[in-house]
């Protein structure tokens, strides 16, 4: 109930404000109460960070850890702080077993973690949407397979679910992302879906179909846009499980192929050398993985109270 | 009640049948097991003799019902690699993974309830918010990376405990248990206290959610008007009320628990179930991961069922929901 009814009210309390002062856009509004939060706006600055470290890796890493022929064996497994040994680079956070610059497989592991989350969640959100809309607005039968397949799905750890998929799949970048996607339609399915529920009663629903206007016009053009609020949560807070899970299974080898590590793949590549007390390989790579979720759930949280009508003050 | 015992119990059938046909093609897909099974100097006929052997020259419904028939008496086929039966392998390595998921759900309960207890009743004490702050923590930290920290920490630079194994084991009723011993204990703590980790948070917070609730209600304004110690009131008044959404969280969440020990059984070499199967999908043994994931299939079913069962006799407005 709570979050179904998100987008009916959001629209109604931007509609008074709107009146009260008028020069204010719904999204101005937004902005402002999120910037309230202090440790919300510091989240938001770590994140945009992290995504334009990611966007722009080839041009800020001091080197490119893809490139083979540029590393040099001699200068593997090198403290923080050493320089190499043709002198020219400082391995700021130390190099791994083949001699690559850590900070640079970081920042290429960034671009594969965040890249790999975000498009599993845009493709999941488009897949979850579009079942929930359509079990929500059809209803009867449609309705329940769809959502007792979405039910039985959820009951099931996603770790399970992915590792029962990659079992049978081998690693890749577009199989990990196959398998987040399968994980995940479900979460949307339900949220899409209990939002379309309240939505479909409305007048303006009505309105429409008095109209004449298509059913996939009224779904998306109108059912949709008020069904937005809880879903853009949802999907702030699963891109950040997204990562999360898909470093865990790179850990586990079900992930990444070993050609294009992401931070779990990192952290797994340490693992071996942590016993001998050569902790930058496995530790850097976790604190990267960590500052991402935790910038990433910060965002989510704020703003899950600035889309939930009950806390607004207006 | 009957109805909806009988119902669930359709539908658990149901989703034990999908997951064998996505199984069985899944398992296809792997590639030609001829090839894993016939040596490679094989000729042709050769090669044909062995398709016939294990019926892989039969149509596919043919093939899918003798998977099933086989399933259902048990026999998975032989594990490639270990040369035993593989549901065999799967159950010996069974108990190693109960144990050390039901001390993590110990170690979450033991901890996670009087730390949530006293979150909710001094939210705003320095030791209230340093809880809570540590539940979010708990909750962003990767555990993978968590578990292999601890390692760093309490065996490369402390060396207080060993980084892998079960250590010393005792045999009761022909099953091998490492909490009898001391030995046992120091190998079981670490990876038991990392798959912990996540669910102590959880718990950590619906505890102090709940206790803020409790501390509200008339039931226990009365109890201290009527003059009740402290302790009382939140022992008895606050610790009852709140305990069925925590007992219903425990149930669920003990599969999860299960299903992650996958990643800690990893890291910490813990002979259980979850680094059967790693090991098995890196080799691609074929046999174990069929077997792995029915059994585990069968094993959530299971849990989910005895889950909604006790939910709908601890709070009968589900099953009404649900009628």
């Amino acid at each position: 109930m709570s979050e179904s009814s998100v987008g009916a009210v959001d629209a109604q309390s931007a509609a008074v404000v709107q009146k009260a002062v008028p020069e204010q856009t719904p999204f101005r509004r937004f902005a402002a109460t999120y910037a309230e939060s202090r440790i919300a706006m510091f989240g938001l600055v770590v994140l945009i960070f992290l995504v334009l470290v990611a966007v722009f890796a080839p041009w800020i890493a001091p080197q490119d850890p893809y490139d083979l022929a540029k590393l040099d064996i001699m200068d593997s497994r090198m403290q923080p702080g050493d320089k190499s040994g043709d002198g020219k680079l400082t391995f700021v956070l130390g190099s791994d077993g083949q001699g690559r610059d850590m900070l640079s497989a970081i920042i290429y592991g960034l671009r594969i973690s965040i890249g790999v989350g975000v498009i599993a969640t845009v493709i999941a959100l488009a897949i979850g949407m579009s079942v929930g809309l359509l079990a929500g607005y059809v209803g009867g039968r449609t309705e329940s397979i769809i959502m007792r397949i979405a039910d039985i799905q959820l009951s099931f750890p996603a770790i399970l679910l992915a590792l029962i998929l990659l079992a049978f799949l081998k690693p890749g970048i577009g199989n990990i992302i196959l398998a987040l996607v399968a994980v995940q339609w479900a979460y949307y399915a339900r949220t899409t879906r209990s939002a379309a529920l309240v939505e479909r009663r409305k007048e303006y629903i009505e309105a429409a179909r008095g109209l004449g206007l298509s059913p996939l016009r009224i779904i998306f053009r109108h059912l949709l846009p008020n069904c937005l609020p809880p879903l853009i949560v949802v999907a702030a807070l699963q891109v950040a499980s997204a990562i999360a899970l898909e470093a865990t299974l790179s850990f586990l080898g079900l992930g990444v192929p070993v050609t294009e590590p992401s931070l779990g793949l990192l952290i797994s590549n340490g693992f071996r050398f942590l016993l001998s007390g050569q902790y930058w390989i496995s530790f850097f790579p976790g604190v990267a993985l960590l500052i991402t979720i935790v910038s990433i759930n910060l965002v989510a949280d704020r703003l899950r109270d600035v889309l939930n009508p009950r806390l607004q003050t207006h | 009640m009957l109805a909806f015992i009988i119902r669930r119990l359709l539908q658990s059938v149901g989703v034990l049948l999908a997951m064998s046909i996505i199984v069985f093609v899944g398992v296809s897909s792997l590639g030609d097991p001829v090839d894993v099974m016939a040596p490679p100097d094989a000729t042709q006929a050769e090669r044909e003799a062995t398709r016939v052997q294990m019926g892989l020259d039969k149509p596919l419904p043919v093939q899918y019902w003798r998977f099933l028939t086989g399933a259902l008496s048990g026999d998975l086929g032989r594990s490639f690699a270990y040369g035993t039966p593989a549901v065999k392998l799967i159950v010996e390595r069974m108990p190693a993974t109960l144990e050390l998921a039901f001390t993590a759900m110990l170690i979450a309960v033991v901890l996670g309830i009087p730390l949530g207890l006293w979150a909710g009743l001094k939210p705003n004490s320095f030791a209230g918010k340093t809880i809570m702050t540590g539940s979010i923590l708990g909750f962003s930290l990767p555990t993978f990376w968590v578990g292999l920290m601890m390692i760093m920490l309490f065996s490369v630079v402390l060396g207080w405990l060993p980084t892998s194994g079960r250590g010393e084991t005792v045999e009761v009723f022909g099953i091998r248990w490492s909490f009898l011993t001391l030995d046992g204990w120091r190998h079981l703590l670490m990876p038991a206290l990392n798959l912990a980790l996540f669910k102590l948070s959880l718990i950590i917070r619906l505890t102090k959610a709940g206790t803020q609730e409790a501390l509200l209600q008339d039931y226990v304004k009365f109890a201290r008007a009527k003059g009740l110690s402290p302790l009382r009131v939140v022992g008895v008044h606050v610790l009852k009320n709140i305990m069925i959404p925590i007992v219903t969280v425990i149930g669920l969440e003990f599969g999860s628990v299960i299903a992650f020990s996958i990643v800690t059984e990893t890291i910490f070499a813990w002979p259980g179930m979850g680094k059967l199967i790693i090991d098995s999908i890196a080799v691609l043994d074929r046999p174990i991961i069929v077997a792995y994931l029915l059994v585990i299939v069968i094993m959530f079913v299971m849990i989910n069922l005895v889950v909604d069962l006790l939910y709908s006799v601890l709070d009968p407005r589900v099953r009404l929901a649900s009628e």
